[in-house]
Order: structure tokens, then sequence, then C-alpha cells
């Protein structure tokens, strides 16, 4: 069978579930395809995955509700050798990046790393991902019973549901005891529209001069054009905007329909995490900025007289 | 305490990634410590100075030039380093066997990673190491401190950060935030000269890679570079608005 891994939050499916069972359709394994719902309370879920595979396998318990990795990787371990499953797909999030490895190693299978695309002839599975803080595209193959690979966010279509429900089955699992207690959380969840998943996305860099001014340029032009904002780490790091709004290397990564850079140098790693972007368009002062190489469009302007034009254009 | 930092050694961000016949060749290119890792070092040394008993040990995996990654991280102040030999290109959960087995060998009680490399813009070298030792593992770390065999921080999940706590013997991977990694003074690159740098062959360890890399190309999307001049701002910013909704079409 192919396994995979269903990412859900707050009682509803990610985005990623259905991307990943586009991946599991088109893969050119064997077998039905497998989800496998890990969680507390998650019937829900679980019916609305069960529109997407061909079987769901539930194991809904209290001590689920909280993620813990040696909790999840040993779940997914388990599955996927009871099951005899050739291919286990995870999400490429933090959480699935970050358990993923440890289930390569219980199954001693290789581990294809935020892939692109992934298909699999004759037992080899070959698959493409972006290395060197994304410039470069890399083709790797594993031959394997076995492959464990996580898919980089947005990079697959999203599988439409059917109007037949599969089958679910509940599971049982032996499970490790938790050894990382997490004993606080803080949200930085914003009103806005998820960055990971906005089609425009209006970001900010050290030119936009400070916290109120990313306030009246950034989130102002991101209110009227209805869009995500990010940051630059430069200005994470000062404090004038959550990490949870940092884009790039060390951040999130996005691949929006258009993403507007304002008052952003460009960086390698700022660009690691936006590059793939669809339309790119750049305001910044100095013509030399590098950000100017890679937009579609832009304006060499200073911010605090362009974007407040721009907002005024858009209104119109 | 005996601290292991896993260190690699990649393309300096700042410089162009050149490929030839398929592959990235980095032959004459500028290589550094990842600033991942070096976050892990720096880390280190830290619960050393703060008078903590500790040993802090790098350790680096791959072909002869990975010594003067090596000799940068002790010249920031690690005690010893280790490196293993190869000239095989490994991956992470390969390369996972060999960090493991090391830690066993020098009774490690703290092992370092970068949360993210920056050549296979991997993160799983620490999971995969800290899955083969069945030690516990804080990954993207921004916090850490350290009492007894107690360590707690902040690290980043999905949405913001959480408050962690686990006992030692643990993996934490490390990412921007968790500290600045001081620069090797001139003094303590002459005395890194004389710091153990011991060499270790591949073979001991039997490694298979998992993966082949198979072909490798640079993808530079066509631009169409149309930059306006910004003089008269609310002419160029009806000019950008037009462009964006009717040419490109991408804002109502
Ligand atoms: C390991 C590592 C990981 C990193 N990860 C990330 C990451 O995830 N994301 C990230 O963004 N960075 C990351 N960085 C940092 C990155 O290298 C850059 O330092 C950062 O992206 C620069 O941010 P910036 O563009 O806001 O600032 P700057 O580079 O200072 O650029 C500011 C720009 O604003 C322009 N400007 C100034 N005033 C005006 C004005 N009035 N009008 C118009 N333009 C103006 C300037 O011309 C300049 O181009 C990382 C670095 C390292 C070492």
């Amino acid at each position: 069978m192919i396994l995979m891994v269903v990412e859900h939050a707050n009682g509803k499916l990610s985005k990623s579930t259905y991307e990943m069972a586009t991946c599991a359709r088109e893969l050119g394994r064997e077998g039905p395809v497998t989800a496998l719902v890990l969680g507390y309370a998650t019937a829900t879920v679980a019916n609305e995955v069960a529109l997407l595979v061909d079987q769901v396998l539930v194991a809904d318990h209290a001590e689920l509700a909280q993620y813990d990795p040696e909790i999840w990787s040993a779940a997914v371990a388990q599955i996927a050798s009871e099951g005899d499953a050739n291919a286990v797909l995870i999400g490429g999030s933090r959480s699935g990046r970050e358990y993923s490895p440890r289930v390569a190693v219980k199954l001693d299978a290789p581990l294809l790393e935020d892939v692109v695309s992934v298909v699999s002839t004759e037992g080899v599975v070959l698959a493409e991902r972006y290395t060197y803080l994304a410039r470069v595209t890399e083709k790797v193959t594993a031959d394997a019973p076995v492959v464990v690979i996580t898919l980089k966010q947005a990079a697959f279509a999203a599988a439409t549901s059917g109007t037949q429900a599969a089958e679910q089955f509940d599971v049982e699992l032996t499970l490790p005891q938790r050894r990382v207690q997490i004993t606080g959380k803080s949200l930085e969840k914003s009103s806005r529209i998820s960055l990971a998943e906005a089609e425009i996305v209006v970001a900010g860099g050290r030119g936009v001069g400070s916290a109120e001014g990313f306030r009246t340029l950034v989130e102002g032009l991101a209110d009227v054009l209805g869009a995500a904002v990010g940051a630059t780490r430069a200005i994470v790091d000062t404090g004038w905007r959550p990490y949870s709004e940092q884009v790039g290397q060390t951040g999130k990564t996005v691949q929006p329909k258009i993403y507007i850079a304002i008052g952003i140098s460009g960086a390698v790693q700022h660009l690691s995490g936006m590059g793939k972007s669809k339309c790119i368009v750049a305001i910044n002062k100095d013509a030399d900025a590098p950000i100017f190489k890679v937009a579609d469009y832009g304006i060499v302007g200073d911010v605090n007289q362009i974007v407040p034009a721009m907002i005024a254009a858009v209104r119109k | 305490m005996r601290i292991l930092a896993l260190i690699r050694q990649v393309l300096d961000a700042e410089e162009t990634v050149r490929i030839r016949a398929g592959e990235v060749d980095l032959s004459a290119s500028k290589l550094v410590v990842d600033t991942m890792d070096e976050y892990g070092v720096e880390q280190a040394l830290r619960i050393r100075e703060s008078g903590v008993d500790a040993e802090v040990i790098a350790l680096a995996i791959g072909a002869e030039r990975n010594r003067e990654a090596l000799r940068t991280v002790l010249a920031m102040g690690a005690d010893c380093a280790i490196h293993v030999t190869t000239e095989l290109a490994l991956d992470p959960i390969a390369l996972s066997k060999v960090a493991a087995q090391v830690a066993q060998q020098e009774k490690i009680d703290l092992i370092f990673c970068g949360g993210q490399q920056a050549d296979w813009d991997s993160h799983a070298l620490g999971a995969a190491t800290a899955e083969r030792l069945q030690w516990p593992q804080a990954t993207w770390v921004s916090a850490l401190e350290i009492h007894g065999q107690t360590l707690t921080g902040r690290h980043d999940a999905e949405d913001g950060s959480e408050m962690f706590s686990v006992q030692l013997p643990a993996v934490v991977t490390t990412q921007q935030g968790l500290n600045e990694p001081r620069y090797p003074t001139v003094p303590n690159i002459m005395r890194a000269k004389k710091k153990e740098l011991r060499v270790v062959s591949m073979e001991s360890f039997q490694v298979e890679p998992k993966l082949k890399v198979i072909g490798a190309e640079i993808q530079v999307r066509a631009r169409l570079h149309k930059i306006l001049d910004g003089k008269d701002a609310s002419a160029a910013a009806a000019e950008l608005v037009e462009l964006l909704r009717n040419e490109a079409r991408v804002i109502a």
C-alpha cells in the first residue's frame, strides 16, 4: 500500500493532505492509497479524507492530541510495516520534516525530503527537490522496497474529493513514552490570510523604516489587495514583526501568484523562500538591489512615496 | 558532560552555484561552516563557559577539505575535532549512521546539529541521528538552558513557538535567534592549530548511500524585468497597478 499521513489542524484537513492525495495517486507504486489519521477527536477529518483515498486507518486517542516526533514516527513506522507499505508520504510541514527522518531510520528506508515531483518506475523512485538554498533543482533516485517521502508544500496540485467514501478502520498502536514535555505555547495567530496558502503576498524589509512604516505601507497595501503579509529576517530580528511572518531560508517558503517586496534587498536567504513566486514585484530606492534581478515588475523609488500612491491606485 | 557538534562545510551563501556535467561543482568555490551549525558550536561553548564541566567535540564527515571547517570550529573554541574521511556523497540518513556511532564511541550526552543544511536544504540529520541513538530531539531551537540533566528552551513549531523540557541525552537542532556565533580571534586561530584533529577512516562505519543524485540544474525563471522610474511616484504607481491588473492579471 501507499501510506499517507494526514495533516490536519483545528478539525480540518490541511491543504497539504489534498496535495498528498494527488501525489499518492500518481506515484506509480502498487496498492491502495491508504490515509492514516493520527490525533484526538478526528472523526470529521477521517470522513473528509475518506473521499480522497481507498482506505482510511484511524488512531483517535487522547494521547495523540499533542504531536510528538517520537510518538508520530513510531505510529507511522508501525502501520507502514504492518501494512507492508512501499511508500510513506508525509507533509513538508515543520513537524513532517521533523519526524520523517525517524520513520526512514526505523524502516531502513531512503528519505526523499521536500520533493517537488516524484514518480516510481520499475521500483526506482525518481524525485526532484530544491537544494543550495533553493537555487538548484536536483534529481535524486532511490531504489528500495519502501521509501519515505516528504512533499514540498504547494508543489502538487490539490486532489478533488470523490463522492464515494472509503472504508475506515481503527488501528491499535504501541506508542512510546513522551520524552519531550511541552510546557507552554505562544501562538502567533494573526487574523490575516495564512502566508503559506495566500495567492497574494505583500512583504516588507528594512526599507520600510520602522514598525509603524510596516503597518502603514505593507499592511496598508495588503489590506486593499486582500493579501497575506511577509517580512525579512532583518525586521523580524529587530522585533518589528513576529517570526511567523518571516519568509526565507529559516522562515516560510511561499509560492504565491504575486509577491510584492517593499524595501527588501533580495538576499539569497530571502530569495530561497520566495524566488519561485509566479510574479515578483519590487519597490526599492536602489536600482542595483539584487531583488530587481528576479523581479518581473518594479519601481525604483522611495517606498514612502510609491506605496501610498499604489494603495491609492488600487483603490481607484 | 560531552557535547558533540555536527559540522557541515557548505558553499558560502554569497557565492554563485556552479554546475558541471549535471553536478554541483564546488571545486572553485568558497566554502564555509554552515551558519546553522555555528549556532550549535556557539551554544556548546556557552554551556562550557557557564561553568558546566563540558568538553566540546566537533565532527565532520566528508572530503578532506572539511578539515578547514573543523579548524575554524576549533578556533571558535571547540576542544577537539574528529574528521571521518570519505569521498562518497552521503545523504543525511546515511550520514546519521556515522554520527550516531561516533556519539556512542565518544560517550556523548548532547548533540547539536544545524536545523537545515545549506547545501541539501535538509532537516534530517539531527532527527535521524537521534533515532539511531534512541534519543529524544528538540528541533529548531531558538533558546536553550541547561540545569543538571535537564534541557529547557523554546523551539519553533507549526504556528508559533513552544516551550519544552527534556532530559539528556538528547539531540538539539539549532537556528537563528539562539545566539550570535563568535568569530575566531587570531590567538585562538594559532591555538587551534595545536588542538587534536583526529582523522578516522569511513570503512569501520559500514555506510551505504541511500540516494543517488543523478542530475542538477539551475532553473532560472525568466523574469520580465519591467522596472519603472519612480521619480513621479503617482504616475509610476498608477502604471504599475495597471500592468499588474491588465498585463500580468495577478490582482483584481
Ligand atoms: C543562516 C541565515 C539564514 C537567514 N535566513 C533568512 C530568512 O529566512 N529570511 C530573510 O529574509 N533573511 C534571512 N537571512 C538574512 C539575509 O541574509 C538578509 O540579511 C536579510 O534578508 C536582509 O533583509 P532586508 O532586505 O529587510 O534588509 P536590507 O538588506 O538592509 O535591505 C533593505 C533594502 O531596503 C532598501 N531601502 C531602504 N530605504 C528605502 C526607502 N526609503 N525606499 C525604498 N527602498 C529602501 C535598500 O535599498 C535595501 O535594498 C538569513 C541569513 C543567514 C546567515
